[in-house]
């Protein structure tokens, strides 16, 4: 699985960009985006995925449910 | 039937009607006006018309700060730039889809702006605005969230443009990780929002803090946020930097509390106190706003200010300016330098121009000080115990030259056989837009202003007269162009003439409401 960002509800302010140690947040056209391909879930890093952890808005950074579990895809 | 105002309380329980005006006419023989003194913390016109209780090396480094300096906000200008939207902490009486309620009017989406974008925009305003003194980032969001922009921002206008007094407004949660940078980009003065010092008092304002990777909730994440924002404070008064501390006043939460926090940032150092009310209209979706939270009222914040000033000086002129904020205080000229505006403008930047200006503005100031003192001393002897507010329609410079129907905003003062004193301004910008023949408009203005005696403007018209003075407020527009203070007084001392002479009776006025919203440029 990777973490995905809910386009709609995103508020633009940038926080989880700068959190995110796989540097897989990046803005793209006025809101921010995450590439899967980068994403680890944080697994490895912290206990908890940063971007949830630091986004204002609930339930805006998400499950992708499209991905396989990091560990499991590793 | 003589009434005393609730200020003046018991003292004034006993006394007649009539107070002839000789022996109204003594107690301020020796008062040597604002500035020259205030005793034992307390100044007597705070951070108003004089130094009051300021140590010198701070005073000259706020009296030309709009935003430090309460005489200062009348001729100069600030502006902020919106570079750092991103926050470690949620407020309840925030809702991020808009701005930042801490440092900005909730309700209008800012520009973002990057660094470099900033730069540009500082300069393209310094070079129309010569009496721009001072650049903000103060958000929309936590400046300290985003270092890396907000220091670039700072770095790239120290280069450009030298005279420009740097700030900086933080919720104080990654403050000591920061204190050294700060100091060494010069930044004289930040802004610290505090709003309790007793975590269980915290858990209610916020929802949860993000520090060291973690989300930290309730009473753990306040108590981490206390602890940080106390700690940031006094690292910073250590090093020498002003530090401000702004709190969000929120009736039945911290309102009583506030008066410990005052203490607490006091003893560390803090040099003024700034107590703002809550804003918290359903419509900007806040926690606050949704749970029916309400707002103080102008007269409980006016208490809650006094209370607090015995013990350091009190900060009265805040507009909770927007992040991305333009001009003097009270004005918001940002719609004239939009990014792309911005971008088009040639951009001279012309320093020698800049304080040439500036000298003359200060000539201004001087006359303006000196014009209250001169009428400040034919009050001198009067001993009344009558203190009223009085409302002012101003566009600036110490100046009554608002037309009733175009202001957008009223400075309140206080009047007393002291002199006329600062308290508070009431926005009004909203409601009037439709100008003031509209009879809504109107009652609102009237609602704001409720609590004063007497409006003074440069113009107004019959109707909006007649409504006024039905609603016990004095319209005065034989002062137009004058200045306010000197006004004032001038006024008060007539007022005070009229009550010895039996043609008026003093009585209290009611409480007035403070608008609950955001300030968009019209
Ligand atoms: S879960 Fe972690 S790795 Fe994935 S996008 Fe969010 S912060 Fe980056
Ligand atoms: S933290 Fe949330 S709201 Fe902010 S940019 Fe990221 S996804 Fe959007
Ligand atoms: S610090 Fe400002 S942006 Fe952050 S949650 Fe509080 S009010 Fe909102």
């Amino acid at each position: 699985m990777a973490f995905k960002i809910i386009a709609s509800q995103c508020t633009s302010c940038s926080a989880c960009e700068a959190e995110c140690p796989n540097v897989a947040i990046t803005e793209k056209g006025g809101t921010f985006v995450i590439n899967p391909k980068k994403c680890t879930e944080c697994i490895g890093y912290f206990d908890i995925p940063q971007c949830v952890a630091v986004c204002p808005v609930d339930d805006t950074c998400v499950i992708d449910k499209a991905y396989p579990r990091y560990q499991a895809a590793s | 039937m003589h009434a005393s105002t609730p200020q003046e309380g018991a003292s004034q329980a006993g006394a007649g009607p009539l107070v002839t005006i000789d022996a109204v006419m003594q107690q301020v023989a020796e008062h040597k006006g604002c500035g020259t003194q205030g005793g034992s913390g307390k100044a007597s016109c705070g951070s108003a018309a004089g130094q009051g209780d300021l140590p010198t090396e701070i005073w000259e480094k706020v009296k030309n700060h709009p935003c430090y300096s309460e005489e200062a906000h009348h001729h100069y200008a600030r502006m902020h730039v919106a570079v750092a939207p991103a926050c470690n902490i949620q407020c309840n009486y925030c809702n991020r889809k808009y701005d930042c309620a801490n440092e900005s009017r909730p309700g209008v989406v800012s520009e973002r702006l990057t660094p470099e974008q900033a730069a540009r925009k500082v300069l393209a305003v310094a070079s129309t605005i010569p009496q721009m003194t001072v650049l903000g980032i103060a958000g929309p969001g936590d400046p300290l969230a985003n270092p890396a922009k907000t220091f670039k921002t700072f770095e790239l206008i120290s280069q450009t443009a030298p005279d420009i007094k740097l700030c900086l407004s933080t919720n104080g949660l990654a403050l000591p990780d920061h204190v050294d940078t700060i100091a060494r980009y010069n930044v004289d003065h930040v802004t610290i929002t505090i709003n309790m010092v007793d975590p269980e008092i915290g858990a209610k304002i916020y929802p949860w803090v993000f520090w060291n990777h973690q989300r930290y909730t309730g009473v753990e994440g306040a108590r981490l946020l206390t602890e940080r924002q106390l700690r940031g404070l006094e690292m910073l008064t250590e090093r020498g930097i002003l530090c401000k501390v702004n709190s969000v006043m929120i009736p039945g939460v911290n309102d009583r509390h506030l008066v410990e926090v005052n203490r607490a940032v006091k003893s560390r150092g803090a040099f003024l106190h700034n107590i703002m009310p809550l804003i918290s209209a359903p419509e900007h979706g806040t926690v606050f706003g949704l749970t029916g939270q309400r707002g103080p009222t102008a007269q409980e914040l006016k208490a809650l200010q006094d209370s607090c000033e015995g013990e350091m000086n009190m900060m009265r002129h805040c507009r909770q300016c927007r992040a991305d904020a333009v001009g003097l205080l009270g004005e918001d000229r940002s719609a004239e330098f939009t990014t792309e505006k911005v971008m088009e403008m040639e951009v001279a930047y012309d320093l020698e121009g800049r304080q040439a200006y500036q000298a003359k503005v200060e000539e201004e100031r001087v006359a303006k000080v000196a014009a209250k003192q001169e009428e400040l001393a034919t009050l001198a002897g009067a001993a009344s115990d009558i203190t009223l507010l009085v409302a002012v329609a101003t566009k600036g410079s110490g100046l009554i030259n608002e037309h009733f129907g175009h202001a957008k905003e009223f400075q309140v003062y206080e009047l007393s056989t002291a002199g006329a004193k600062f308290v508070g301004h009431r926005r009004v910008d909203l409601y009037c837009q439709g100008g003031y023949g509209d009879e809504d408009s109107l009652q609102t203005v009237i609602r704001a202003i409720n609590d004063c005696h007497a409006v003074f403007v440069a113009k107004i018209g019959g109707c909006p007269k007649a409504d006024l003075v039905s609603a016990g407020i004095e319209p005065v527009d034989r002062y137009a162009h004058e200045f306010i203070e000197k006004s004032a007084i001038a006024w008060f001392k007539g007022y005070l003439e009229k009550v010895a002479a039996g043609e008026v009776a003093h009585g209290p006025r009611g409480d007035a409401a403070i608008r609950q919203g955001a300030l968009t440029a019209a």
